[in-house]
């Protein structure tokens, strides 16, 4: 594939998409609802929790590890379709 | 069995079994000594990363300080955590592809250019031995803390067995030995913290316990916020440090993981790209593991201080208070002489003063568990100091082997090099050791640095090698530089040259400097975009080189090329 420029591109384009969206998510999670708008969330409750502190000490740690086995998960897929895994 | 006899057992069994691990993985070949021979399994990889990353102040001091900090503590969990995220989709599985051994080689070969390996290598030196000083100093306070021996001691018991595996095995001892303190430390962690959140929530999950609700039906948390307005602290769960502080701090701590070259070389010893992918999805899981326990060990930990000490008669307080009274993480001082204790955040009547170390450390005293479990936290604290420093001191001595040593004399043989890079680890265990023992007053403080200064330097370089072709060596010293001066300057002015303008007022946007590698990273990143634009193209080479590491296909064993 290294020697069909165009194939290259789109496998490119559609991996920096996947990251785009992912890392959008993992900014949402922590930056987002645990420090931005944490005084808001924490206006619900969540169990005992206060759903701002939740994300900021809990949730976005569990977030972060969905989305990395989410990223492997794709791109392997990803890596199948254009023909580029590993044997 | 008293708890020292009990120490001794387990702390010895498990020294033993690291150094049965070293003499079995031992190294024969650089490329075992650098990156383990590049056979390494996603999930033992992920494993030795979780054990290298999660430090003695991971281990011991992270939930004593969310303890005292409440929601502010939330920058280390999530700092130290959402780092992997970019590690994971950012960098790892390009520098695997990439196939070499060290950050500087990478930053060498995509900049086609000595000067910016030299640069590289700095940088790396730099942050590994502010860091490995501290770990040091760690091994040495553990040591003394659980053996009752002088901390001197401590260090030096701590050399010798880092010096056995790291030494004699390189990589490739470091990362089983890794695989089995990682074992230890977690079963260590967790002992505790499930028997505690028991007793207080009936809840043997302490995640769950967390949100769950003291013996009057209150939940634990909005009851610990009562509890400390009363004395006049902060809430537990609200802020105390600026949004944009926070936001800064935390950016910079996830970032700087991702930098760091003790973490990323570890993604250079699995077989594939894919296994770097997944590798670097365990070690999180892993790492939350801990790191999810922590702010439940924190906030377990100040409830139980608070209960059993605020208003309580001194004559009749429960042992573990006088027990850590002999080692100075307790200090009671009756003020007022009432024959009570007053906790309260005002310093004047204040009566009760804990070290945070003492939420782990006391855990199952407070608990009243067996002593077996005391020993048992003994060995895992001594197990995360000691798969930490081994890993920094590889990384020091691979980038003296081979990114000094091989880049101006690149025809010595392997079986020299090796022996130079042996001679390097041994020679950084003594350096550091020399450091734990004559802690020069800078470096605990400078450790939380490394991170803002790995951010500043390595990062922004690194992911525009692979997602840009067009910058440019130019660019990425120009880059580099600025962002490490700028950082390391913006520290030194408010830690050391003028520390009583470190106040909000003084620092710039109100990012204090342990913030302060976020802008750090985005000069460097602005610099090198502006330099690379006014000067010539990379060659055709490093063009074909960044379009070959974007595809999984042709990975191979990391090789010498």
């Amino acid at each position: 594939m290294a020697n069909d420029p165009g194939k290259m591109k789109a496998y490119w384009r559609k991996n920096l998409k996947t990251l785009f969206f992912l890392l959008l998510i993992w900014f949402l999670v922590s930056f987002g609802f645990g420090i931005l708008w944490v005084e808001e969330l924490n206006q619900i409750h969540l169990g005992g929790f206060k759903l701002g502190f939740w994300f900021a000490q809990q949730g976005s740690i569990y977030a972060f590890v969905v989305l990395i086995f989410i990223y492997v998960y794709r791109m392997n897929k990803l890596d199948k379709e254009f023909d580029v895994n590993e044997e | 069995m008293d708890i020292l006899t009990w120490t001794y057992i387990l702390v010895g069994l498990s020294f033993t079994l690291y150094i049965g691990i070293a003499i079995w993985s031992r190294a024969g070949s650089t490329k075992e000594f650098y990156v383990a021979g590049g056979g390494v399994s996603p999930l033992a990889n992920g494993m030795a990363t979780a054990a290298d990353w999660m430090s003695a102040a991971s281990f011991i001091s992270m939930a004593g300080i969310i303890s005292f900090a409440g929601y502010d503590g939330s920058v280390y969990l999530m700092g130290w955590t959402g780092g992997y995220v970019l590690l994971a989709l950012l960098l790892a599985p390009y520098l695997r592809k990439f196939g070499k051994f060290t950050v500087p080689d990478f930053v060498g070969d995509r900049y086609y250019s000595n000067t910016a390996k030299v640069v590289a290598v700095i940088c790396a030196l730099f942050i590994s031995f502010t860091y490995v000083a501290g770990q040091m100093r760690g091994v040495g306070i553990v040591f003394s803390r659980y053996l009752e021996v002088p901390i001197e001691w401590g260090v030096v018991i701590g050399m010798c067995i880092v010096f056995f595996y790291a030494v004699l095995g390189g990589m490739k001892g470091i990362t089983y030995t890794q695989v089995a303190q990682y074992c230890v430390l977690i079963f260590a962690y967790m002992v505790p913290a499930i028997f505690v959140s028991m007793q207080l929530t009936g809840n043997p999950i302490p995640q769950l316990g967390l949100g769950g609700e003291v013996a009057d039906g209150t939940a634990l948390l909005d009851k610990l916020d009562g509890v400390l307005a009363e004395l006049g602290f902060a809430e537990y769960t609200a802020g105390r440090k600026g949004m944009m502080d926070v936001f800064m701090i935390t950016l910079a701590l996830m970032v700087g993981t991702a930098g760091l070259p003790h973490v990323i070389v570890r993604f250079f010893t699995v077989p594939k790209v894919k296994d770097a992918r997944l590798s670097a999805g365990y070690a999180l899981v892993f790492i939350a593991i801990l790191y999810t326990t922590a702010p439940a060990i924190a906030a377990f930990g100040i409830y139980n201080a608070i209960n059993s000490t605020s208003e309580k008669e001194i004559s009749s307080l429960p042992v573990w208070v006088s027990n850590w009274q002999k080692t100075n993480l307790i200090a009671v001082d009756d003020k007022n002489g009432d024959g009570k204790i007053q906790y309260v955040a005002d310093p004047a009547t204040n009566e009760l003063t804990i070290d945070r170390d003492i939420m782990v450390l006391a855990s199952p005293e407070i608990a009243e568990l067996p002593n077996w479990v005391v020993g048992l936290v003994a060995a895992g604290a001594m197990a995360a100091a000691l798969s930490t420093a081994a890993g920094l001191l590889l990384v020091i001595s691979t980038s003296v082997s081979r990114d000094l040593f091989k880049t101006f004399r690149p025809d010595i043989s392997e079986k020299k090099e090796l022996r130079i890079a042996r001679i390097a680890a041994a020679g950084a265990v003594l350096l550091a050791g020399y450091f734990g023992v004559n802690p020069p007053g800078f470096v605990a403080q400078v450790v939380a640095f490394a991170f803002g200064l790995a951010a500043a330097s390595f990062f922004p370089v690194i992911i525009m090698g692979i997602f840009s072709s067009r910058i440019n060596k130019e660019g990425a010293i120009a880059g580099m530089i600025s962002g490490l001066i700028f950082t390391l300057a913006y520290i030194i002015y408010f830690k050391f040259i003028s520390p009583e303008m470190n106040t909000a007022d003084h620092w710039w946007f109100g990012v204090s400097p342990e913030g302060i590698g976020t802008i750090g990273m985005f000069l460097n990143f602005l610099v090198c975009i502006v330099v690379s634009r006014f000067t010539p193209a990379p060659p055709q080479s490093v063009q074909d080189m960044i379009q070959e590491i974007r595809i999984p296909r042709g990975a191979g064993k990391a090789v010498d090329h």
